[in-house]
């Protein structure tokens, strides 16, 4: 693989910034429902192997044993203007994946945090990772068939909420439900900073 | 058992639960090392195509060359090229290290977003 072209790749190009935002819950709580909900592209899926041995060896020698799983993360994106895009990564659901949420995480902008109020505790492991890592989110507690059974205040209460995590009812298929969301987390995140993001 | 080539390429005795055919890591040799960076919204571009000579490397490096033609976040470019971010990092580490693809990692949250930035996201999500 011979270099054939001296100059940096790219040079010249326009890169944008990527914001990266993670949508994070119980499994089944609407995920990836909320992420193609916002997205300008059908979400997109990565996925990463686990190895048992993936951390110790650099060569294909005595791995005959190694068990390998693969964990899909789903993902959409939004383009903000030429220079600036977002990205939504949905979490994988399950526990045994957190060393994957500190890939997710690291430097991540926020996060939204589903909740279903029919098994809010599935949404614990999600909040008590954010407040431990002191990564901002929020709260939108899906309303599955437009019922409403609970008050923001009663979720923020039953889940042990700071009085500033911003706690809103949300319906993940729809669209602009979905921009709330996302608006109140960057309005968070800035309020949090000490700027005001101005209304309009 | 041989694909009949003139049918779609694929063997109808597979689908897609059948999984992968070909072990993941097998396209990097064994090596499942990842390169350094290569965060999942780092943005590579490949070197243009014309002046890229392809012949000698392996299929995948060739899928990630065109498809980074444009610049292309690494989440995006491994769900395009269908291949396990592991795996796409070590083969853009070997890209990197030809000269043939750049890597533009993220800032470091601490310094980003100004506020300037996370006003532009509020209003272009309003605007959507």
């Amino acid at each position: 693989m011979d270099s054939v072209h001296s100059d940096r790749p790219g040079e010249g190009q326009h890169i944008p910034i990527a914001l990266k935002i993670l949508i994070a819950g119980g499994f089944g709580v609407g995920k990836t429902t909320l992420v193609g909900a916002v997205s300008e592209i059908r979400p997109l899926q990565t996925e990463e192997v686990l190895s048992s041995a993936s951390e110790a060896t650099d060569d294909v020698s005595g791995v005959e044993g190694k068990t390998t799983t693969t964990v899909a993360m789903d993902f959409g994106r939004i383009t903000i203007n030429e220079d600036l895009q977002v990205y939504l990564f949905g979490t994988p659901g399950q526990d045994r994946f957190w060393f994957l949420w500190d890939e997710l995480a690291f430097g991540a902008l926020g996060a939204v945090v589903l909740a279903d109020t029919r098994r809010l505790a599935d949404c614990f492991p999600s909040v008590d990772y954010f407040e431990t890592r002191n990564t901002p989110f929020v709260v939108g507690v899906n309303c599955f068939d437009g019922i409403q059974k609970h008050s923001p205040d009663s979720v923020r209460n039953a889940l042990d909420l700071d009085p500033d995590v911003p706690v809103l009812l949300c319906d993940a298929r729809d669209r602009q439900s979905g921009k709330d969301l996302l608006i109140a987390l960057v309005e968070h995140v800035a309020s949090r900073r000490g700027d005001r993001v101005a209304a309009h | 058992m041989v694909a009949d080539p003139r049918r779609s390429g694929q063997p109808d005795w597979l689908d897609m639960d059948a999984g992968p055919v070909v072990r993941p890591y097998t396209v990097t040799g064994g090596r499942v090392k990842p390169a350094s960076g290569f965060d999942l919204v780092a943005f590579v571009v490949a070197a243009p195509l014309d002046r890229v000579d392809l012949a000698p490397l392996q299929p995948e490096h060739r899928a990630i060359i065109e498809v980074a033609q444009r610049p292309v976040a690494v989440a995006e470019l491994s769900a395009r090229v269908d291949l396990a971010l592991g795996v796409v990092r070590v083969l853009l580490g070997d890209l990197l290290s030809a000269g043939l693809v750049a890597s533009y990692e993220p800032q470091p949250a601490a310094s980003l977003p100004d506020n300037d930035i996370l006003q532009a996201v509020v209003n272009g999500l309003r605007a959507l």
